[in-house]
């Protein structure tokens, strides 16, 4: 009954898409202009309706309805509750569904409270989120459908992958698809205004808090995936340029270059070509990643089940919506004029550097993803991994950070080298000490040695716009900035420390065994048999003793799962202010001795605290605006209230 | 304060997005419908095969060593197999087949205890005329082989000629055998 | 209680390995580091840039399987007898092909690989050429 009124409900909610496209078309011609008050509140139907289907879906797999295809072959009774609830999204039907859900409420929501565009622009934005979504509401009812029953219900389900079987999964992907889909507003926004001819600050004012909105999530995302895929893989590693990870960074980066665009743009009245292609480009790069990743075409350890005739259905609606998008972009952005011009040395020229950098990233991760897809189709096998985008990454990098540290603190349009000359000297000397400091005592790679002395002046940099400043009246958005940018030094730190100071110890050990792992002694205590809700396990208790301290105990496990059978590794993680210890728990060997895997890593969780400190700093700039756009919303509407009291 | 007055936009650039997304869609393609196959192929064929002497797995064969290779002046098949390997079963009867019709096999058990070795061989028939142990997979590495089963054509000099990847089908025996024809 | 769970277990890892494994322990090196830190700190820069061959993607420095065990063990002894990491790479790539290296070599059909960033550097500069015509208004 609920799988069927969760599809009834959905299809009801492609009928409203329809709807608000066709609708929202009409509308700018001026014979039907009136269908454009359908619009809004269609919108937001639509987004109350698929949130309902969504709805639908988790209940059946919290009650485990194994009459349900998708819930036969995904969960089981046993699970825990919070993977019963997290399994939904743990497929490709049910992410499907999700991401259908994002849309459509992102589009409600941009009807239910944008008020600050031109209401024709509004009305073609709309209408091109209903064209996008309408594809994929395709997808999922004819190629994905989630609510499919069997024929009888299953005796029991096939559960859930125990890789998946953790709280990354209740975490991690509806973050990330919050952003990647929250994108698509920025899309629609930006189609919207190619075809009403409409780009300007009022256009960027009013995408602004969307893209931010959806960038913070997706930074946010990435964070969590890293950190997940770090504690459960069990070898301490964080990115792998995996193609699936790299599906996840190219539409942040886009959205990264897109956000600082549209401050420009709002701000300036520049950078308006610049702005609308990344609008363009950032959702396409969510579109291209959702391909890559569940067409089976790339290899990958995070690829979801793979069906080639997925595949192409996405590949089509990729060439439709990109397709289609890049030429209005084509035919229409030449007629867009250019903006205010402006000096080499000034705010908007170090944001289009920035942008060009955050681009050509973009460019490396896309083409060393797709690189041995180019070399299979000519027969040749070959493989792109950390080896080539680390080093490459770094040429765009460090060069935007460099620029980062100082465009914060230089003027619009046009500044001079001689004003700002502490805000550069003194980020310099402080690199130049650590860099220094860093060779003599540690001479580690190059690229850590280089991450390690940047981030030291980066974080100094980023603080330096509050100087001279009354903190108490300095708006939200630039302590955002600050926040943000202080995040990327930190977290470039987290990274740099990481690559330069790990120490690794494998061992067999007996229990009694001792062992030093950089500054901890660990001491191997006993192993047992312990079980959970749905596993058993070998728990090792490790006692770890920091240069001398107290003893902390660590229990790692290695767990065995039975619905699917499978095996994870458990890590154990011991965090303190300077680093963390990660202990693995491996195979008994033949002489009855146990093979450990100890890992000390210095700083490494200031990667994630960097992460969060980036998505804060948007957080903060996201309140800033609204707060500020509130309050005028208020003001204008007193005053018109005056006005209107006066002229009775 | 007046700027001059604003140029036109960006030109032909505006074009690059499109073009460099065609470029995308024809690479998927390609992909998609042209898949390359996902086996990673030996690059060691025309090579010789490399100088190793592995100890017997079984207690009815001999061990194997390179110099056997190149004894009878013969092309022979190398099979690297193990008793836990699931297809290696399948394919048993088209190498008895094989071994029946005068091609002679020598088998590489890979990672494998010898009762399990003799186990295996005596449920599913043995067509090998010498047994290798390679617990440490040296010999699959040094040959480029990256799993089992795989089949290799060795002819009478030692060179390698040909890495059959995958079990051998009823319908690969011709093809084997030409192969074997082919390096005399 | 605890022999309970020990049956359980049991039971569990039983009915758990539907992948072939094998029942040899791993090879010596797969898990054990080399004892001079400078020949393990070269054997695992070396490693991390290996493709493990039966994984979907990732190196043999991050995996369980065996035979990234194994490729493991072959280049630690052969680090600990004095062979340059970059050898041992030419001698899996003479095997294997390029794919087992994550490092993509320098060749004719990787040229483009190495080449985007220049060229992506080339196409900034020429979409920029034209923004910083005049620097003050005259």
């Amino acid at each position: 009954m609920i799988a069927e009124l969760g599809l009834a409900v959905l299809w009801m909610a492609a009928a409203l898409a329809v709807l608000q496209l066709v609708a929202g078309a009409l509308s700018l011609r001026p014979a039907t202009a009136h269908l454009a008050g359908v619009v809004r509140p269609v919108a937001i139907l639509q987004g109350v309706l698929v949130a309902c289907a969504f709805a639908a879906l988790i209940w059946l797999f919290l009650s485990t309805d194994l009459s349900v295809k998708l819930v036969a072959e995904n969960s089981h009774s046993a699970k825990p509750f919070i993977f019963k609830l997290a399994g939904t999204w743990g497929n490709h039907e049910g992410s499907m569904l999700m991401w259908v859900t994002i849309m459509s409420l992102a589009g409600g929501f941009v009807a239910l409270i944008e008020k600050r565009l031109p209401e024709n622009t509004l009305i073609a934005t709309l209408a091109g989120q209903a064209f996008v979504s309408l594809g994929f509401y395709a997808f999922l009812l004819l190629a994905s459908n989630p609510f499919e029953r069997l024929p009888e219900p299953a005796p029991e389900g096939a559960g859930l992958n125990p890789l998946l079987q953790d709280i990354g999964l209740a975490f991690h992907p509806p973050t990330l698809y919050v952003g990647y889909v929250g994108l698509s507003i920025a899309f629609s926004f930006a189609v919207g205004a190619l075809v009403t001819r409409d780009v300007g600050p009022a256009f960027a004012r009013a995408m602004r808090p969307w893209v931010l909105g959806a960038w913070i999530f997706l930074t946010l995302g990435i964070t969590a995936g890293s950190y997940w895929a770090y504690y459960t893989l069990g070898w301490g590693g964080w990115w792998f340029w995996d193609p699936v990870e790299n599906a996840s960074l190219m539409p942040w980066l886009a959205a990264t270059a897109l956000l600082h665009s549209c401050s420009v743009l709002a701000a300036r009245n520049a950078l308006r070509t610049w702005t609308v292609m990344l609008g363009v480009v950032a959702f396409s790069m969510s579109m291209v990643g959702t391909f890559l990743v569940r067409s089976g075409i790339l290899t990958s350890v995070h690829a979801f089940a793979v069906d080639p005739t997925r595949g192409s259905f996405i590949l089509a609606l990729l060439a439709i919506y990109i397709g289609g998008a890049l030429l209005l972009f084509g035919l229409r952005a030449s007629t867009v004029t250019e903006g205010a011009r402006f000096a080499v040395l000034s705010r908007e020229s170090s944001l289009v550097f920035n942008n060009v950098m955050l681009c050509g990233i973009l460019g490396i991760v896309l083409v060393g993803t797709l690189y041995p897809l180019l070399t299979e189709a000519m027969g040749v096998k070959v493989s792109v991994g950390p080896p080539y985008f680390n080093p490459v990454s770094a040429v765009f990098a460090i060069p935007m950070m460099l620029v980062m540290a100082v465009g914060p603190v230089l003027r619009w349009r046009e500044d001079k080298g001689g004003r700002i000359t502490w805000q550069v000297a003194v980020p310099a000397l402080v690199s130049a000490v650590a860099l220094l400091a860093v060779e003599l005592l540690f001479a580690p790679n190059l690229l850590p040695a280089l991450g390690l002395a940047l981030a030291p002046g980066l974080a100094v940099a980023s603080v330096q716009p509050l100087v001279g400043r009354n903190l108490r009246r300095t708006p939200l958005p630039i302590y955002g900035m600050v926040i943000g940018h202080l995040g990327i030094a930190v977290a470039l730190f987290g990274m740099a420390s990481e690559g330069a100071f790990s120490t690794e110890r494998l061992a067999a050990m007996n229990p009694g065994d001792t062992q030093q792992v950089g500054p901890f002694k660990v001491t191997l205590q006993d192993i047992g048999p312990v079980a959970g809700p749905n596993w058993t396990a070998l728990e090792a208790t490790v006692s770890a003793s920091y240069a001398g301290g107290t003893a902390t105990i660590l229990h790692p496990q290695a767990r065995t799962f039975a619905n699917p059978p499978g095996n994870r590794t458990e890590s154990a993680l011991l965090t303190r202010w300077n680093g963390q210890l990660y202990a693995v728990l491996g195979e008994e060997g033949d002489d009855g001795r146990w093979q450990m895997r100890f890992w000390w890593k210095p700083f490494v969780p200031m990667i994630w605290y960097g992460g969060a400190l980036v998505a804060l700093g948007g957080l903060l700039a996201l309140l800033g605006r609204v707060a500020r756009d509130v309050k005028r919303l208020v003001a204008i509407d007193k005053i018109a209230y005056r006005r209107e009291r006066q002229g009775r | 304060m007046s700027d001059p007055a604003p140029k036109k936009g960006p030109g032909l650039a505006v074009w690059l997005p499109l073009g460099l997304f065609a470029g995308f869609l024809a690479l998927v393609i390609v992909g998609l419908y042209w898949p390359a196959d996902r086996e990673v192929s030996s690059a060691f064929i025309g090579k010789p095969l490399p100088t190793f002497d592995l100890p017997p797995a079984s207690d009815d064969r001999p061990g194997l060593a390179t110099a056997q290779f190149k004894e009878g002046g013969k092309p022979r098949l190398l099979n690297v197999f193990a008793s836990w390997c699931f297809p290696c079963k399948v394919e048993a009867p088209q190498l008895a087949a094989l071994a029946q019709q005068g091609v002679e096999i020598d088998g590489v058990a890979i990672r494998d205890r010898k009762e399990d070795v003799a186990g295996f061989l005596k449920q599913y028939g043995n067509p090998f005329k010498r047994i290798g142990k390679d617990d440490l997979s040296q010999v699959q590495l040094a040959i480029g082989s990256s799993g089992v089963p795989e089949t290799f054509v060795i002819d009478g000099k030692g060179i390698i000629r040909y890495q059959h990847i995958g079990d051998i089908r009823q319908e690969d025996i011709p093809l084997i055998l030409r192969k074997l024809a082919e390096a005399q | 209680m605890r022999g309970l769970l020990l049956a359980l277990l049991a039971l569990f890892s039983l009915a758990a390995p539907l992948s072939a494994q094998d029942m040899l322990p791993p090879a010596p090196y797969a898990y054990k580091q080399l004892a001079d830190p400078k020949q393990e700190a070269k054997a695992q820069a070396l490693m991390e840039t290996l493709r493990c061959l039966k994984c979907q993607s990732q190196s043999i420095a991050d995996s369980d399987a065996p035979m990234a065990g194994d490729m493991r063990h072959q280049v630690r002894t052969r680090i600990a007898q004095g062979e340059d990491p970059e050898a041992i790479r030419q001698w899996l790539i003479e095997r294997y092909g390029d794919y087992v290296s994550y490092t993509p070599q320098v060749k004719p059909i990787t040229w483009p690989l190495f080449a985007a960033p220049l060229l992506f550097l080339a196409l900034a500069a020429f979409l920029l050429r034209g923004r910083f015509r005049r620097r003050k208004s005259a």
